[in-house]
């Protein structure tokens, strides 16, 4: 080590010896190790999965589910530690005001979050990849990348970090989706996700231009405290709009959903799960943190903004999800409508921003734990029967009556039926919205009451389908489940009900995230 | 300093990326199109850390012309895997799934 550290400081000698004018000593920036420790260990795992892909070829292939899932569970360690740690929020780059990589309470509760959901699709992920034609070490490198890019996205607090987070996290998943080689609906898939997500981050990139010509700061918190985010001027508005429809691309936010269906029924399914989970999510958080900690001061201009995304998000994702007839799409749709629910806390954030991201983290945790849970159900049972369609679940009571009761608790739960988690989250959202009082949050809250009905409807639709239909082939024979699909829907329906029956457990890690640094 | 043309040029070309994103139906012209939006966004970037003195325009710049290098290796590819499938690139092609 010391001969390492003498040959640098003799280089740095020598270039300011060369250009003493320009060049000083050079000094190492004082780098928090520590604070950034589960990125390390996410960067390490994917490095790790690459290496063992090469050294090992076919027998590598085995090894790689089990690598990665322990490799997303070691950064909870780092990240338990932090949480525990009493020196408070951690924060890289120092501007101002702020900085541009922050390590507060907020992010490390998501950061936990991406990666409890990414062990769950990795767990979805493990027969069903090693069984199709996929290339199989290369799936897992490119879903640790992503979701390392989702755990940069909960402590970025810059435009130059949130973009280049919301990029990392994409483009592994523009991939994943096109990942069946020979599948046309498949190509089609991740063809679609790719164009609608370069133009969305293109849109994106030229607000946050725009945000950065008027303000002359990166950093988020020095956006917030100049002058031009306190002005209503006209390109202030647009880079607003921009921004917003930059990221509502990504939650899938009607009208910017059109590619989400078709993505979802052609990507390989564990994959529709992480993108309809983990990626919406990631959007969201990154929503939440230009909204609330760059552009707070313009609130004027979003919450109206964000008032009509939501209305129209649950509603028309709730009216096509009435007449879908294959379970991939309906839940698709299903999944643009509960984005409008995440949505409404936005459109009354602006008086009380710390509850609004309460309310939302909330409910990005529980519908994790639901959604996740849906899609493992849809898969173990699409092993058997071969097709997603909705008449293919019947007889699902008879041949596997546990699944079809962990199905009926992840549907129950999505539809918001005490006592399952689902309940809460809405109950939050609710909570927030009717608190601001307002004539249009009063309406928005009645757009949402009107929807929990529209929704009970095609939830219940899919549960009575597998209690009450007979199966249509009338095969009878014993749906096999895989140990680590049955452990993920044990999670899954677990978490579920826990978050329901105790909604203090999931209420407080929603108030630590309401401690979001900078607001 | 000759701030407005520079924001003019990045808007036309911004306008251009976005028609033909929308109106183009080749997939590597829509490509193109979105490299147009890219490319008027490091004018902006640019022009703006000229004018305010800072260098995090241009360190964003830098940013997005690499990330722009990812994102469209990743696009080729994809084109490339439908071309071998339907020996065309037309997008409108591209609609096996609908509703």
């Amino acid at each position: 080590m010391s001969f390492v550290s003498s040959v640098f400081s003799s280089v740095g000698a020598t270039i300011a010896q060369a250009a003493p004018d320009q060049f000083g000593e050079f000094v190492r920036p004082n780098i928090d190790w520590f604070a950034i420790s589960p990125e390390l260990v996410l960067l390490a795992v994917g490095a790790l999965l690459t290496i063992v892909d090469i050294m090992l070829l076919e027998r590598g292939k085995a090894l790689a589910p089990s690598l990665a899932g322990l490799g997303l569970l070691a950064p909870l360690v780092p990240i338990t530690l932090l949480a525990l740690d009493d020196a408070g929020t951690r924060t890289f780059f120092k501007g101002a005001a702020g900085g541009a990589y922050v390590v507060d309470d907020y992010s490390l509760v998501l950061k936990a979050m991406f990666l409890l959901g990414a062990y769950i699709v990795v767990l979805i992920s493990t027969n069903d990849i090693a069984e199709g034609d996929y290339w199989e070490s290369e799936y897992y490198s490119m879903l640790v990348a992503s979701v390392l890019g989702m755990v940069m996205m909960s402590s970025a607090r810059d435009l130059i970090s949130v973009f280049v987070a919301l990029e990392l996290l994409s483009i592994p998943a523009y991939m994943l989706a096109a990942w069946k080689k020979r599948d046309a609906r498949s190509h089609e898939a991740g063809m679609k996700y790719y164009l609608m997500g370069v133009f969305a981050s293109a849109i994106l990139l030229y607000g946050m231009s725009i945000l950065f010509g008027l303000t002359g700061s990166t950093v988020l918190t020095e956006i917030a405290a100049s002058d031009a985010v306190a002005t209503n001027t006209p390109l202030m508005t647009l880079a607003v709009v921009f921004i917003v429809v930059g990221f509502g691309f990504k939650v899938s936010a009607v009208p910017f959903h059109t590619w989400a269906p078709d993505t979802y029924q052609g990507a390989p399914l564990p994959i529709t799960a992480f993108l309809a989970v983990s990626s919406k999510a990631a959007g969201f958080v990154g929503l939440m943190t230009m909204i609330f900690v760059g552009l707070l001061g313009q609130a004027d201009a979003w919450e109206p903004l964000l008032w009509v995304l939501a209305a129209a998000t649950m509603t028309v994702g709730n009216l096509i999800a009435l007449r879908q007839t294959n379970v991939v799409r309906l839940l698709a749709y299903s999944g643009v409508a509960q984005a409008g629910f995440m949505l409404a806390p936005f459109a009354v954030g602006g008086t009380n921003p710390g509850d609004a991201v309460e309310a939302i983290v909330v409910y990005l945790l529980i519908y994790t734990a639901m959604n996740l849970g849906a899609f493992a159900v849809v898969i173990t049972l699409a092993r058997k029967t071969g097709s997603a369609e909705l008449s293919s679940l019947g007889g699902g009571f008879q041949y596997a009556p546990g699944l079809t009761v962990a199905l009926t608790i992840f549907m129950f739960a999505l539809a918001g039926i005490p006592p399952l988690g689902g309940w809460f989250a809405k109950f939050e959202v609710f909570r927030v919205v009717v608190a601001d009082q307002s004539l249009g949050a009063i309406a928005l809250a009645v757009i949402m009451a009107l929807n929990s009905v529209i929704a009970l409807y095609y939830y219940a639709r899919i549960a009575s389908q597998a209690w009450f239909n007979d199966a249509p082939d009338g095969d009878n024979s014993p749906v096999p489940v895989p140990p680590s699909l049955r452990s993920a829907v044990f999670i899954c329906a677990v978490l579920t009900v826990l978050f329901g029956v105790l909604p203090q457990t999931v209420g407080r890690f929603g108030e630590l995230a309401g401690n979001i640094a900078g607001i | 300093m000759l701030l407005n043309q520079f924001l003019l040029l990045a808007a036309i070309l911004f306008c251009i990326g976005v028609y033909g994103v929308i109106a183009r139906r080749n997939a590597v012209m829509v490509l193109m199109s979105v490299e147009l939006i890219l490319n008027a966004v490091n004018i902006n970037l640019v022009a703006f850390g000229q004018l305010h003195d800072v260098t995090f325009g241009h360190v964003f710049a830098l940013f997005v012309i690499a990330v722009a290098a990812a994102e469209v290796g990743v696009g080729l590819a994809l084109v490339i895997m439908i071309y071998r499938n339907k020996r065309s690139v037309d997008l409108d092609q591209v609609d096996l799934m609908k509703g």
